[in-house]
């Protein structure tokens, strides 16, 4: 009997370390925690980030979409995607199923064994047709990102992780480690403000749920005046905390946006966003 | 955290068992607070250091008496010599709040660099008052 409880007692030990969670049990264990931690907001609700959460920025936001300040961007966007390159094909003869191509992106390259984002999708169609590529951070292909978000609202976020490819995985894991690191002069993870103090209060702004982060890019945010990328959100969160931002669309970023957007699973797309 | 225990995890923990059987301390050089420290700072300029968002920007996270629209993250700084036995332990704490607390979000102003000597004994100093 004393040596039953010895192995039980063991195996208490043993079991937590041996156990390594895929990426469907991590995204399970991420999505319930953001719903036990606000049981009153609606699962469909997430999307919407901070304005979840907080009455009073909600407020705020709602009177700032009565007239949405990326309308404009949506406009130009359409106009690029119309126009046809040099030699007479347009983004169409890439996606043929465009516009509303947004959740199909971030998504595992097999030929190039890397994450492709809808930004480098959007220049890898310019190159092959003999275009210049545009510039990440602003300007033309966050317009293109606007038309399309916007023509792909209400697609469900639908990353996957290719259970036969390892390299998928390790891309994976790589945005998890980047989520979860400690980073900058002020040492925060991306996980300390967004996870565990999310709905707390950093002065007088509300901390978003990490949950809902990935729905609505790109966004018009009244701090930069303009619309802009996810990656250029993630740059500016990393200089904030006093680290040196990574290039847009570097492995790091692309890798970590594949995380993210896989741990955000059936969020319903309502981009592009309008925020503070 | 532990619902994500990839490998990085495991061997952390596996580490972290080792640990207590092999005491491996070798801090980096510096990475601790100094024994000899010089804590006289000058309160008032740790006030202001304190609210300034670009500095201390304690009032971020916590409630201090003075400070208006604080933050809700950490907890609020009253009766602090009832909390720390000295000044020297709250300086370990300003210094590096993860070695009480590896989990802490507040960040390691002294081993950082975040603040000049001068502006460390200062905050000290100021915080002591609460």
């Amino acid at each position: 009997m004393p040596r039953l409880i010895l192995f039980w007692v063991i195996l208490g030990f043993i079991a937590p370390l041996a156990l390594a969670a895929t990426p469907a049990e991590e995204q399970a264990a991420f999505q319930g925690y953001f719903k036990r931690r606000f049981p009153s907001v609606p699962e469909n609700e997430f999307k919407n980030g901070v304005y979840a959460i907080d009455p009073v920025m909600r407020a705020n936001w709602e009177a700032i979409e009565e007239f949405p300040p990326y309308e404009q961007a949506i406009a130009r966007g359409e106009e690029l995607w119309k126009t046809p390159f040099a030699n007479g094909r347009t983004y169409a003869d890439c996606f043929p199923d465009g516009p509303a191509i947004a959740n199909r992106y971030p998504r595992w390259d097999r030929e190039h064994g890397t994450v492709v984002t809808l930004s480098l999708a959007l220049n890898d169609c310019r190159k092959a047709n003999g275009e210049e590529p545009l510039p990440y951070n602003k300007g033309p292909l966050v317009d293109l990102l606007a038309y399309i978000a916007y023509q792909s609202r209400g697609q469900i976020t639908q990353v996957e992780i290719p259970e036969d490819d390892p390299r998928a995985l390790e891309a994976y894991t790589k945005g998890k480690r980047f989520y979860f690191a400690r980073r900058g002069q002020l040492n925060f993870s991306c996980a300390h403000c967004h996870f565990a103090n999310s709905g707390a209060k950093l002065r007088t702004e509300t901390l978003s749920p990490a949950l809902g982060h990935t729905t609505h890019w790109p966004v018009y945010r009244s701090e930069w005046g303009e619309v802009g990328t996810l990656h250029r959100r993630f740059a500016g969160c990393n200089e904030q905390v006093r680290a040196k931002a990574f290039p847009l669309e570097s492995e790091e970023y692309r890798n970590l946006e594949y995380f993210l957007t896989y741990m955000n699973n059936g969020q319903e797309l309502n981009g592009p966003g309008a925020r503070k | 955290m532990s619902l994500f225990s990839d490998q990085t995890a495991y061997w952390r923990r596996l580490a972290g068992l080792l640990a207590c059987l092999i005491p491996l301390t070798a801090p980096l050089a510096g990475a601790e607070l100094p024994e000899a420290i010089n804590l006289d700072g000058d309160p008032e300029s740790g006030r202001q250091i304190a609210f300034d968002r670009a500095k201390g920007n304690c009032v971020s996270c916590h409630v201090i008496a003075g400070a208006t629209s604080p933050g809700s993250i950490g907890p609020v700084l009253t009766a602090i010599q009832t909390r720390f036995p000295s000044k020297h332990e709250l300086a370990k704490q300003i210094w590096d709040p993860t070695v009480r607390n590896p989990d802490a979000v507040m960040p390691p102003f002294g081993k950082h660099e975040i603040f000049t000597p001068k502006e460390f004994a200062d905050v000290v100093s100021f915080i002591w008052t609460l």
